[in-house]
């Protein structure tokens, strides 16, 4: 069974053994406003804890989105290149972002619940 | 712009903009609408296509008071450099008010007033962020004789795209035979109103001025129509940046001349060959010479947008100029963007590279506008 990690920078981690699925909060969606471009790593890049993992950009500006937990991106989505509305559409289903390796399960304890991350959206909405 | 801690200022139809669930965003000291619940995406498609309505009762609305046509036409020339003086009745001009090196302060519109009673008025509209500084720059230096008379009263709103005409004509059907860049008072369903056929989007449309205790029941009455949508600050910046023009205080500001900033065609021939306004020389100079710097439109090949202040580079690495507005483009379907070049690479179709977070993105210099301007000549 697959559990799912949250940042305070609206980032969410799906993990599957010693792999997740990376990609942005329907919160973080919302707020973007509609995406027109993501800038996706390259397979193999290491990631570092809450370092620049890929870039979003909505109609109004440029976000980075961050690397939730160190690793090795083993997989991106590349068909946001062409449908980049799918972050807006399915943040957690067709709008991930990357597959990665956790290189450091422990740092999986720093993040956030589901219930303590919607409290959270919850205290600054 | 605003300061942490300032309290907003808010435009006569604040509320209708919470009711309708818009995003507020602090923009030139007011609270106003970045987006309502369409997104930004779809309030740019649906101007495009059928009509949006803005509020753009921030801005600054003024009346340029003297004792004739002439008289207060010339005082606005000594400030600014297109032709005032040949005005006709119910016309209206685009110009830039001028640092004395032939920087622009702001860019503003004129009217002259249709209405004989009215003569000696020009209404000014310029900019939210700038209006204060405007004024007191007018005051300054108009003669004895001529005044400002600001109009903090009134509230203005934008109507654009397609289907602005049907809209508005169905309320007041005299405005379907103005062409663009004139102006009337009209009454639309009881309400008082300065109309002009203008815009800031390329779309055919109208700026409408009433005061502001009418302002909620004309959003109302337009808004009612199924046709109208009300569209927010956000798209308000893709339509203008596709339509090509400027940004006051990120495509022109005090540091950029008009000719700079391609605007040659708001400087009519006469003002060319009489001169008599500030910054006469350099601007005459550079219409002559060329400037050594241009103001040009920009294709990214890839898909990535290039915001402000992204560095232009020839594809050989050397640093030509920067981008001054960019994003994406609803309507052209990709990135977009304008900045200043150094002229010789101002030629469209040049190929340039821009250099989005370290990385050379492939780009061309393009015509302006992306979009093409579809007035009701």
């Amino acid at each position: 069974m697959s559990t799912t990690r949250y940042t305070k920078d609206h980032e969410y981690i799906r993990v599957d053994g010693d792999t997740g699925i990376v990609g942005i909060t329907d919160y973080a969606q919302s707020q973007l406003g509609d995406v027109v471009y993501v800038e996706l790593p390259e397979a193999g890049k290491a990631l570092e804890k809450g370092g620049e993992a890929a870039v979003v950009e909505s109609v109004k500006a440029a976000s980075e989105v961050y690397a939730p937990v160190s690793g090795e991106v083993l997989e991106v989505n590349g068909d946001l290149e062409a449908a980049p509305a799918a972050i807006n559409e399915d943040p957690a289903g067709a709008g991930w972002f990357m597959k990665i390796k956790i290189g450091n399960a422990s740092e999986l304890d720093e993040l956030m619940s589901e219930e303590d991350y919607q409290a959270y959206v919850k205290s600054i909405s | 712009m605003a300061q942490s801690g300032e309290t907003l200022l808010k435009t006569p139809l604040h509320a209708r903009h919470v009711a309708a669930g818009a995003r507020m965003v602090p923009f030139a000291g007011y609270d106003m609408p970045v987006q309502y619940p369409l997104g930004i995406l779809k309030e740019h498609q649906w101007t495009r296509e059928k009509a949006g309505l803005f509020d753009v009762s921030h801005m600054g609305q003024a009346w340029l008071n003297g004792p004739d046509h002439a008289t207060t036409a010339k005082a606005l020339e000594t400030l600014v450099p297109a032709d005032m003086l040949n005005l006709k009745p119910g016309q209206q001009r685009y110009t830039q008010l001028l640092t004395d090196k032939g920087g622009i302060i702001d860019d503003l519109m004129v009217v002259r007033p249709v209405d004989p009673a009215y003569d000696g008025r020009l209404f000014l509209v310029v900019n939210a962020g700038t209006k204060d500084g405007d004024y007191a720059h007018m005051e300054a230096r108009l003669p004895a004789g001529v005044s400002i008379e600001r109009l903090d009263d009134r509230a203005l709103m934008a109507l654009q795209g397609p289907q602005a005409i049907a809209v508005l004509s169905g309320l007041c059907p005299e405005v379907a035979d103005m062409t663009f860049m004139t102006a009337r008072y009209v009454d639309i369903g009881g309400i008082e109103a300065h109309v002009t056929r203008s815009g800031y989007t390329g779309e055919d449309g109208f700026e409408i001025s009433v005061a502001e205790g009418d302002a909620e029941a004309l959003w109302d009455k337009l808004t009612a129509h199924d046709a109208v949508e009300p569209i927010g600050l956000g798209a308000r910046d893709s339509l203008r940046l596709e339509a090509g023009y400027c940004l006051y205080g990120h495509d022109i500001d005090t540091q950029t001349s008009p000719i700079e900033a391609a605007l040659n065609w708001s400087i009519q021939k006469r003002r060319r060959e009489e001169g008599g306004f500030p910054g006469h020389a350099r601007i005459i100079r550079e219409i002559s010479e060329g400037p050594a710097r241009r103001r040009v439109g920009i294709l990214p090949e890839g898909r990535a947008p290039a915001r402000e202040g992204t560095v232009i580079a020839t594809p050989d690495g050397a640093e030509i100029g920067v981008v001054t507005s960019g994003g994406f483009g609803p309507s052209v379907g990709g990135p977009v963007a304008m900045g200043y070049v150094a002229t010789g690479h101002a030629q469209a179709g040049t190929a340039i590279h821009l250099i989005v977070r370290g990385k050379a993105q492939p780009a061309k210099v393009a015509k302006l506008p992306f979009t093409e301007h579809r007035y009701k000549r």
